[in-house]
């Protein structure tokens, strides 16, 4: 797996400013929004638009504290709220599925059923339809067993939507390591625990972070079931969001801005914190070893 | 100490891979299960760590029953086809991991790796990780890793299998040296029949899940017992020709008829006396022993030569006698060439007879 990457600057020039030129135009869009936070309402607003302009922080004051309209006086929002909600909600029912979809995984890979196949795919299933299909039973079970508008029923929904993929990702990843050195690890003394915990874990932790980042992007971002399945002290940031348009003083978008700016940051780090393993684990069993 | 297996079965589904095999292997013994990919062997190395569970028989490690115990139990040391290193884990830890389960101190676990560090010269790529080694290095790190313990046997599998040729023979001559020092049951499975007749103190021949003959490498080479041992064993391939026995007098001198109207006779043994004329056999002669002649013998069938392939010190000729193709091996001063006509030679002490049922009737001394 010692494989050498290219040193940085080796690519040569032609292929960097590609790169650059390709790089810019996807991110251009998040680019503008990151702009328009820091840009008051007029020049949010301004034709044509302002690519220089003085950055203001009133939009990221007004995200937790706005103005009342009526009384005048500044209140707190319950935005701070919303994003310990994301952020709990999240990596709860990610982690959640990560660990009961590596354990699984392990299992559907190391000590395979009769028509293990056939349990793969059934898990896969899960996925094969648009969520939006089961939102109402979901919702009705939901009210009827009073998890609606719970952290628990979120965080369950969430894991639940998290596992298949998880399983499926994870087990790929143990399908590529050697089985001999686990039961190498077992000749020389070890039991199944430490054969899973000590020898087999660490090497698809590249694995592991990649599955991870994947199932928090997708989760952060989910508004659908978010919006009809979380309550007024579960509510998550997209919900929130989406929220703050419309009303009686039209869209505000240096707020919105500012909180899809501030709802960016967390994905960013963890995606920043893991960009090793991330290109690891998504180069893994690609090249031969 | 010694490994014993009695009526050792395994079964996956409705495939027998191990057919009830028995195996002693004594204190000190090398054995070497030799065989074709697919024929149980590896399956058995397994059962006898423990990785594998038997199906039916019983494993005997120093005469106890193990057959219910975990790998870590059975207190064996078993080297992997592709070394199996821990990746994470330098040489040095690499080689003291086995004894962290044994609880020792950290004293006396610096002390045995230095010991095996200089038994196989590893001394200078004790810092590294696997990644960083060469094939050769990471095959002496597997090995030592599985003599650091003090087990009650080792056992190998494919040792050498993914080494060069000439790192083959250099690790071949190591190997062997460490385990006579050793002097435990040893168990190498390979598929390599040099590297079993050079190791080993007894072969075990083995086919589709049986053991075909178990015995010293000389002599599984020299008196193969059926049909498939006699053309496993040996390169190049035994010649193995079928022939009709047209009657024999009984002091053994017998009449082979070939097909193509040829016929031989050679004085082999009054056993072939038992068989009934008309009855076929297989005539098996080793490439060496083949001998030429320019005149018609008794003894020989009239050939042609098809092809020449020099090997160095010997030459080896392909012969061929309007139906059976025969491998002649001669020293590379002979001259031959393709085309020529020659007289083939059975002689008839270095000629093996097998019956109808691949059965050995008549070995060699």
């Amino acid at each position: 797996m010692a494989r050498k990457h290219r040193e940085i600057g080796k690519a040569g020039w032609g292929y960097t400013a590609i790169a650059s030129v390709i790089g810019f135009i996807y991110f251009f869009p998040v680019l503008w929004i990151i702009l328009t936070a820091f840009k008051t309402r007029t020049d949010a607003l301004a034709v044509p638009p302002k690519l220089f302009f003085t950055p203001t922080f009133e939009n990221f004051v007004s995200v937790f504290y706005r103005t009342s309209i009526t009384t005048g006086t500044a209140q707190a929002t319950d935005m701070g709220l919303y994003f310990f909600n994301s952020i709990f909600i999240a990596f709860t029912s990610v982690g959640l599925a990560l660990i009961v979809g590596t354990l699984a995984a392990y299992a559907f890979s190391r000590y395979p059923l009769k028509g293990n196949d056939t349990y793969l795919f059934i898990i896969l299933t899960t996925r094969m339809m648009p969520p939006i299909v089961v939102i109402i039973p979901i919702f009705l079970m939901f009210r009827l067993s009073g998890l609606a508008g719970s952290y628990w029923g979120i965080i369950l929904l969430y894991t639940a939507f998290n596992i298949p993929f998880s399983v499926w990702l994870v087990k790929s990843f143990f399908d590529e390591l050697n089985p001999e050195i686990e039961d190498a690890a077992r000749m020389d003394g070890a039991n199944e625990r430490r054969v899973f915990f000590n020898f087999c874990i660490p090497q698809i932790l590249a694995g592991l972070s990649a599955t991870f980042v994947f199932g928090l992007i997708l989760t952060w971002n989910e508004f659908l079931f978010a919006l009809l399945l979380t309550g007024v002290e579960t509510r998550t940031v997209p919900v929130a969001m989406a929220r703050t348009l419309g009303g009686e003083v039209g869209v505000d978008y240096g707020l919105l801005a500012a909180i899809v700016t501030l709802f960016l940051i967390p994905i960013f780090f963890v995606t920043f914190l893991l960009q090793n393993q991330l290109l690891r684990g998504v180069t893994f069993g690609t090249v031969k070893k | 100490m010694s490994i014993e297996l009695k009526k050792l079965t395994k079964r996956f589904g409705s495939l027998t891979a191990v057919d009830a095999i028995d195996l002693d292997v004594g204190d000190g013994e090398v054995l070497c299960l030799l065989g074709p990919s697919g024929c149980g062997k590896t399956t058995t190395l397994r059962m006898v760590a423990g990785l594998e569970a038997a199906s039916d028989g019983d494993v005997m490690l120093g005469g106890k029953r193990v057959n219910e115990l975990a790998p870590r139990e059975r207190n064996v040391a078993m080297s992997f086809q592709f070394y199996a290193l821990y990746p994470s884990l330098s040489v040095a830890e690499n080689l003291a991991f086995p004894l962290y389960a044994e609880q020792l101190s950290g004293a006396e676990i610096e002390k045995r790796v230095a010991q095996v560090a200089k038994t196989l010269q590893l001394e200078n790529i004790l810092k590294r990780t696997p990644g960083q080694l060469a094939e050769g290095e990471k095959q002496r790190v597997a090995v030592g890793r599985s003599i650091i313990r003090d087990p009650q046997c080792f056992l190998f599998d494919e040792p050498l299998s993914r080494l060069d040729v000439q790192l083959r023979e250099e690790m071949r001559g190591e190997i062997k040296e460490v385990l006579q020092d050793l002097s435990r049951p040893t168990v190498i499975v390979t598929h390599d029949q040099l590297e079993a007749l050079t190791m080993a103190d007894r072969i075990a021949v083995m086919r589709d899940g049986r053991i075909e003959q178990v015995d010293t490498p000389h002599n599984v080479f020299q008196s193969p017992s059926n049909l498939f041992v006699a053309g496993f064993i040996g390169t190049p391939q035994m010649n193995l020709v079928s022939a009709t026995l047209k009657g024999s007098n009984g002091e053994g001198l017998a009449d082979f008829a070939f097909e193509g109207d040829q016929s031989l006779k050679i004085k082999v043994d009054p056993a072939v006396s038992q068989l009934a004329p008309g009855a076929t056999v297989t005539l098996g002669i080793r490439p060496r022993n083949l001998e030429m002649s320019q005149e018609p013998t008794e003894d020989s069938l009239s050939t042609k030569i098809d092809m020449v392939e020099p090997m160095g010190a010997e030459t080896l000729a392909h012969m061929n006698d309007g139906h059976h193709d025969l491998r002649l091996v001669t020293d590379w001063r002979v001259p031959l060439a393709e085309g020529d006509h020659v007289h083939t030679r059975f002689p008839p002490d270095t000629t093996h007879i097998f019956t109808e049922d691949e059965q050995v009737l008549r070995s060699t001394p």
